[in-house]
């Protein structure tokens, strides 16, 4: 379990990110940050794995105190993947990219083939293997990010908008890997402003503004709470704001894919 | 001259590669239009715009076949910098096109490469940043705008230029969805206001189809699909790695109902007046 | 880190000083900076330290002045305590002399940065790339510092968000020996690297598709002028040179 309490974070610059946030992620569980640019999920993000300690408040994770730990310790459980590949690659080959984290976390050679090997198959990648990450597609290079991470098997997968520049395959495919990983008992957590995207997900959502979150609940409430959406500047899904439009019912939980909306709707049909 | 862009039988190969990545592409696009161009990564798309404004063939290289007309000109023969008055291009990476120190030379920038005296940069640089919005922001340093701010200036810098077409690829990419329907609601307005051709890439469809008097859907480096998108929206999009709008796919299973919508609502607010007739 | 960088930008300030041409100010600077360089002596190095006070006073960057004199610390007391030992070893034993020599050396330093400090306060990077572009440097030049520095803050970003991902990563900067240290800039180093190599053609880019090279003279929307200031500046800095070179002859 990840614990977030009460925490305060300010940067060197004097600008607080983070105002007094708490909130914890269990195994197993699905959670998307969302808000506008600036409202602080990145921020907060980067104190699961410690490369941010909070100024004032407390952020635990499976129980230990992220202050206790290097970011490299943390990073065995909390696996973060940033949103922009191309801020991670190095190596010459797909393989040596992925075996970067097993080689700093000590693991032994053969060891770091069996998991290369693994990893490269469930992500597809096993025909890019001596090519040069730098040659691969846009959607090929999330994955490879994405790779770089599992293949040391975190408890906490932290995806950070993970579908910017992603067309509908990539996106789909995405969602794949999301689902096989919460199958295993991990957690995932990803940040994005993707709505559609997270209503094909139906996570539990997390909002935030300015430092501070103001709903955490799920997916069916969460993103059907058009007062809270427009007070956190995010547009609602197409469907719930039609369903608004229609519809004279005072809550519209639930109501966020052509299916819901539909299931409302056949009984009202006038007949032709 | 009311064709803003003509393409005949045009194929088309980067250097080095062994396959075309445009295959016999053929359009027509009139004046005034708003193109929505999408498609599946890798389709075609980005390539077919650089062809648009002389980045391909002059820029890129490569093996440029058949016939591309466009704003009258002939992109083969013409130069950059010539196409560069008639056609804006603005690309994804908000940062990547702002090169200067303040906002009010970026804007000034293709005005000072043309030659344009002093003057008259000025009463442009003025007109362009208040037509985008972004007046107050004149004196600013790029590293102090958000990313939306940043296209407002990219789009301001070209219309600076006066062009009569503007192509944008992709240029929501690493905006959040407020911001990129005000940029898509910024071209309906430019489109509106100076009767300006919009070719506009994108993915976001549920959010621009509505600005839109026309989608073009690209597949494997074809054009497999072109029309008014209200009535398109009928087709399958999914078979070209292209995903529906939700509103669209609500409407699809309202058809299965035996229900027949012969134009597609692509807004909310169409589908909430189509909604209503069908509802007791 | 970003400190550094605070350096490099110029406050936007209404002041006599940041108004005037970046070429007069440079003038006034290459005379302080010689004459520094030149002369050993304690009176006329604090006298070329005390010149500038009434400038920076005019500038209203004195907060900033001073900060980065006192980021200079560190730098001064070294070169004080460096002097001092080595006029030890040299003539024997701690001197007075040793020790004015050693005040000297700071204060010279101190002259050095106090006066590049207070022309970087208040040039703008706009007006040093038309500085130079008046120079007669070509435009390409121009342009390429300018972008530069356009892009400095952007990079420090990058370099940041590298570091995130590659630590977690397990990628462990603060240890190792040496050559460990120097191993692991590598996955820093090279995303940075290709990262401006992919940003340089997407400048490219953007800049043909604006026309770039259209024409061999381009205009421009920003002109400098020098103004009376201006000529009273660099006719001060040239006489008080004179005065000073001829007052230090006999």
């Amino acid at each position: 379990m990840i614990e977030v309490v009460d925490v305060y974070y300010t940067y060197p610059n004097g600008f607080t990110a983070l105002k007094g946030v708490s909130l914890t992620i269990d195994r197993g569980e699905c959670v998307a940050i969302m808000g506008e640019n600036g409202a602080g999920k990145t921020t907060l993000i980067k104190h699961f794995n410690g490369l941010l300690k909070p100024t004032k408040g407390v952020v635990l994770v499976d129980g230990n105190n992220t202050r206790d730990l290097s970011v490299a310790q943390l990073s065995r459980k909390v696996g973060l993947v940033f949103q922009n590949p191309d801020h991670q690659f190095f190596s010459e080959t797909v393989e040596d990219e992925v075996a970067f984290a097993l080689k700093n976390f000590g693991f032994q050679e053969d060891e770091i083939k069996r998991r290369v090997d693994q990893v490269l198959e469930r992500m597809g990648l096993k025909q890019y293997r001596q090519s040069s990450p730098f040659n691969l597609s846009g959607g090929e290079k999330k994955r490879l990010a994405i790779a770089s991470v599992i293949v040391f098997n975190p408890d906490y997968l932290i995806l950070d908008e993970p579908t910017i520049g992603q067309d509908y395959l990539q996106k789909c495919e995405i969602i794949n890997i999301i689902r096989s990983f919460l199958k295993e008992g991990k957690a995932v957590v990803i940040v994005t402003h993707d709505l559609e995207f997270v209503v094909d997900l139906k996570p539990r959502v997390v909002l935030m503004k300015q430092g501070k979150i103001i709903l955490d609940d799920y997916a069916d409430k969460a993103l059907t709470n058009l007062k809270i959406l427009d007070d956190a500047s995010l547009l609602p899904p197409q469907i719930t704001e039609l369903a608004y439009r229609i519809l004279n019912s005072p809550s519209l939980e639930g109501i966020l894919d052509e299916h819901d909306l539909m299931e409302i709707v056949k009984p009202l049909l006038k007949r032709r | 001259m009311s064709k803003a862009i003509e393409v005949k039988g045009l194929y088309y190969r980067y250097d080095g590669m062994d396959e075309d990545v445009l295959l016999d592409i053929n359009l027509e696009v009139k004046r005034g239009e708003v193109v929505l161009l999408t498609g599946a990564s890798g389709c075609g798309k980005t390539t077919l715009c650089r062809c648009f404004n002389g980045l391909i063939p002059h820029f890129y290289g490569g093996d440029l076949r058949g016939e591309i007309r466009v704003a009258g000109f002939d992109v083969k023969k013409t130069p950059i910098h010539k196409m560069a008055l008639k056609v804006g291009f603005i690309f994804q990476n908000p940062d990547s096109q702002l090169f200067s120190l303040t906002v009010e030379r970026d804007v000034a920038f293709g005005l000072e490469n043309l030659g344009v005296d002093k003057e008259e940069i000025k009463r442009r640089v003025d007109w362009a940043l208040e037509i985008v919005g972004m007046k107050d922001y004149r004196h600013s340093a790029p590293y102090e705008l958000s990313g939306g701010q940043k296209q407002r200036i990219a789009i301001a810098s070209v219309l600076a230029m006066n062009p009569e077409i503007i192509v944008l690829d992709e240029p929501t990419a690493y905006l959040d969805p407020k911001t990129s329907l005000k940029i898509f609601q910024l071209l309906d307005d430019l489109n509106r206001k100076l009767g300006l051709t919009v070719i506009l890439v994108e993915h976001r469809l549920d959010l621009a189809s509505r600005y839109a008097s026309r989608l073009i859907v690209m597949s494997q480096g074809r054009i497999v699909l072109d029309g008014d998108p209200a009535t398109l929206f009928h087709h399958k999009l999914e078979e070209y790695g292209v995903s529906t709008p939700r509103l669209i796919r609500f409407f699809r299973q309202l058809e299965k109902e035996g229900y027949s919508f012969d134009r597609l609502p692509l807004s909310t607010e169409e589908a909430s007046t189509l909604l209503r007739r069908i509802i007791s | 880190m970003m400190r550094i960088f605070e350096g490099l930008r110029f406050r936007r300030v209404e002041s006599p000083i940041h108004n005037l041409d970046p070429r007069s100010k440079a003038v006034f600077l290459v005379v302080l900076s010689s004459l520094s360089i030149l002369y050993s002596d304690p009176l006329t190095l604090t006298i070329l330290l005390i010149i500038q006070v009434p400038l920076v006073y005019m500038a209203r960057v004195i907060k900033f002045w001073l900060n980065s004199l006192r980021g200079s610390a560190f730098l001064m007391i070294f070169i004080f305590i460096v002097n001092f030992l080595t006029s030890y070893f040299y003539m024997g034993g701690f001197t007075v002399d040793g020790l004015i020599m050693s005040l000297s050396m700071t204060v010279r330093f101190i002259t050095l940065i106090g006066a590049f400090s207070l022309f970087f306060l208040t040039t703008t990077p706009d007006d040093l790339s038309l500085a130079l572009e008046k120079l007669k440097i070509p435009y390409d030049i121009c342009f390429a510092f300018t972008a530069a520095m356009r892009f400095v803050p952007d990079i420090a970003l990058e370099a940041q968000s590298i570091m995130d991902a590659q630590k977690s990563r397990g990628l462990e900067l603060e240890k190792g020996k040496f050559m460990d240290r120097i191993r692991n800039m590598l996955p820093i180093l090279v995303p940075l690297f290709i990262r401006s190599f992919q940003r340089s053609m997407e400048l490219a880019e953007a800049m043909e598709s604006r026309a770039y090279g259209a024409i061999r003279k381009r205009t421009s929307l920003c002109e400098l002028k020098m103004s009376r200031k201006d000529y009273a500046l660099i006719t001060f800095s040239i006489l008080f040179m004179l005065i000073v070179i001829f007052v230090k002859s006999f």
